[in-house]
């Protein structure tokens, strides 16, 4: 079993959001980066598989030198191998025509994809490459088995949860649930000096282009300050709720 | 060309984000001097959408799409988008929008953008703003395909009637070939959906164990409102995975959020920023939800929140 999970490296879910050069560009200044949340629970199911089923886990990345420390945390958690495919990451479209001409290269069996990043927020990438490959796609996916070639996923809809089935190859887009948060996998001294031996390749960008582009950032207007309300004078919310906020 | 909505629709029903995409639509065809077309996929009755503006809705019945498929949803839209000669695609951002907007992006091969929360800044280049690094900022996207796609936020433009007298045509689809198969739907049926919520009740640490969360279930059903929590929750089993909100769960977009008990750190007030009017009950003054909040009660949830339940009671029975 082969299986790719595509990893994107996102700023710290604490970090601070400011902008730079008159607002085009992400003050990366005193960030720290970390593996995409959804991508993480991704790899871990995917370590599952290596420890059950001899999975080969290759974790990718689209993305400049920069991104290189989070492909080096995967391998200490325990993925085989890592792929930086060199380039920008422009935007959704482009960065999967660039995991495409990787998955054409190689065949996997399983791509696991986060179900979006919390930075762009797109949730483009995994569906668009499922598309492109032709493979079956389950997005918000919560569980996956896999028999032989048979495929059971269950994807967390608007209330409730979906049960599919289909066959492999397929891509997922991972989220909480596919693993629990206490499933996550802290690398350990072994896992890191392993690391270090593990093959990280670069690989040259296929021809792409992009279908979009980021022209410039802007915050939520400062919020006014909190109206504090009595607890002995709850009428008073209600109506302001009412009459005030308009909201029931 | 034109402009085509997919107007969403769920045992029959059209969803109140399905009249949003309209409405959206709608404005967009104004601005660009196009046909407003809208797409209909198993409603009983498409013409309810002629509150909305459409100037042609094609109309699918279809029992094989009885079950939501994204791929047989997508192949079916994109089709008679085609036909229809599609400048942008309108999707709303339910769960099973975003499933497909990217695989009809490839399709039509489309610029996409999701999360988009306000009518284009420009028309011709298409620039659309969008929520980005979950709610703590946004962006300014310009679309470059010659067709794009674009998801609206829920609740983010809001329901415009206008009445029209749209042309409804049945159209029959080709036949499909599903790659996946649904197996089951597990729908908790009566309660309302956090994503399809105008209001939401959350809960935290704060209120100590499961067992008190009749306190967040009865203040949720008297408003007929959808019930959430924090992460920790949720990770501690006290409510399912499923109710979880913030930067790592579910995005709350709401007309009205209500938390009790809940902190605000940063990563749940990512998530449930887009909720237009927030309301926080904390014992703790410092609680940092207060500086994120609209209206606040410095107060024991346990104490509180009973009685806010008895007066929203006697509130509604006066309405
Ligand atoms: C990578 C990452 C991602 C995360 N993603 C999320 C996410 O998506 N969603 C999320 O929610 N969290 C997330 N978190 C966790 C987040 O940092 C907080 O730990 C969490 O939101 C706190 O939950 P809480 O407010 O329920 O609990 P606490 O922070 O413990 O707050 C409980 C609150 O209840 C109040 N309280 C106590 N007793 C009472 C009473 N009797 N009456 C009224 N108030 C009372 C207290 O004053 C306190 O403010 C994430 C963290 C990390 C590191």
């Amino acid at each position: 079993m082969n299986i790719l999970v595509c990893i994107s490296n996102v700023p710290d879910t604490t970090s601070k959001i400011n902008f730079v050069e008159n607002d085009k560009i992400f003050d990366t200044n005193g960030v720290q980066f970390i593996i995409n949340p959804n991508d993480e629970f991704g790899l871990t199911r995917a370590i599952w598989f290596q420890q059950k089923n001899q999975a080969t886990v290759t974790v990718v990345t689209v993305g400049e030198i920069s991104c290189e420390p989070i492909l080096r945390k995967c391998l200490a958690i325990g993925a085989n191998k890592a792929v930086r495919i060199d380039s920008k990451a422009l935007d959704g479209f482009s960065v999967a025509e660039q995991l495409k001409s990787l998955c054409e290269k190689e065949s996997f069996d399983i791509i696991i994809c986060g179900r979006e990043s919390i930075d762009y927020n797109g949730g483009m990438v995994p569906g668009m490459l499922a598309q492109m490959l032709e493979m079956p796609f389950v997005t918000n996916c919560i569980s996956m088995d896999v028999n032989g070639n048979e495929v059971i996923a269950k994807r967390e809809i608007d209330g409730g949860v979906e049960t599919l089935s289909c066959s492999l190859p397929i891509v997922i887009g991972a989220q909480k649930g596919l693993v629990e948060e206490s499933d996550l996998i802290i690398p350990n001294m072994r896992g890191i000096m392993q690391a270090r031996q593990k093959p990280l390749d670069v690989v040259a960008p296929a021809n792409s282009f992009s279908k979009s582009s980021v022209d410039k950032f802007e915050k939520p207007p400062a919020k006014g300050s909190v109206k504090l309300v009595d607890p002995d004078n709850i009428d008073e919310l209600i109506s302001l709720l009412h009459n005030e906020a308009k909201v029931i | 060309m034109a402009i085509i909505v997919y107007a969403e629709s769920q045992n029959g029903k059209f969803k109140k984000s399905a009249f949003e995409a309209v409405s959206y639509g709608r404005a967009l065809a104004n601005e660009s001097n196009k046909n407003l077309v809208v797409i209909s996929i198993n409603a009983d009755d498409p013409n309810e959408l002629a509150n909305y503006g459409p100037d042609k809705v094609l109309s699918v019945k279809d029992s094989s799409m009885n079950d939501y498929t994204a791929q047989v949803y997508a192949d079916t839209i994109s089709e008679l988008s085609k036909k229809e000669g599609v400048s942008i695609l309108v999707l709303s951002s339910s769960a099973d929008s975003k499933y497909m907007s990217p695989l009809l992006a490839v399709q039509l091969g489309a610029g996409l953008a999701s999360n988009v929360v306000s009518t284009p800044i420009s028309i011709s280049p298409l620039v659309v703003k969008r929520s980005c690094f979950t709610n703590k900022a946004f962006n300014h996207t310009t679309l470059k395909g010659s067709i794009n796609i674009i998801c609206v936020s829920n609740n983010s433009y809001g329901i415009h009637e206008k009445e029209s007298r749209p042309e409804v045509v049945d159209v029959k689809i080709s036949k499909n070939n599903p790659k996946i198969k649904v197996e089951s739907l597990d729908k908790a049926t009566g309660s309302v959906s956090i994503a399809d919520a105008d209001i939401v009740i959350s809960g935290g640490r704060g209120l100590k164990g499961p067992e008190n969360w009749h306190l967040i279930e009865d203040l949720a059903s008297t408003l007929g409102a959808a019930t959430a929590c924090s992460k920790p929750v949720s990770d501690m089993g006290w409510r399912p995975h499923s109710e979880h909100v913030g930067q790592t769960g579910k995005p709350v977009a709401s007309n009205l959020y209500i938390a009790i008990g809940v902190s605000g750190a940063i990563q749940h007030l990512a998530g449930i920023n887009a909720s237009k009017v927030k309301v926080v009950i904390n014992n703790d003054p410092e609680a940092p939800f207060f500086k994120a909040a609209d209206y606040g009660i410095v107060a024991d949830a346990f104490d509180v929140v009973p009685k806010l339940i008895e007066k929203l009671k006697a509130f509604k029975s006066h309405q």
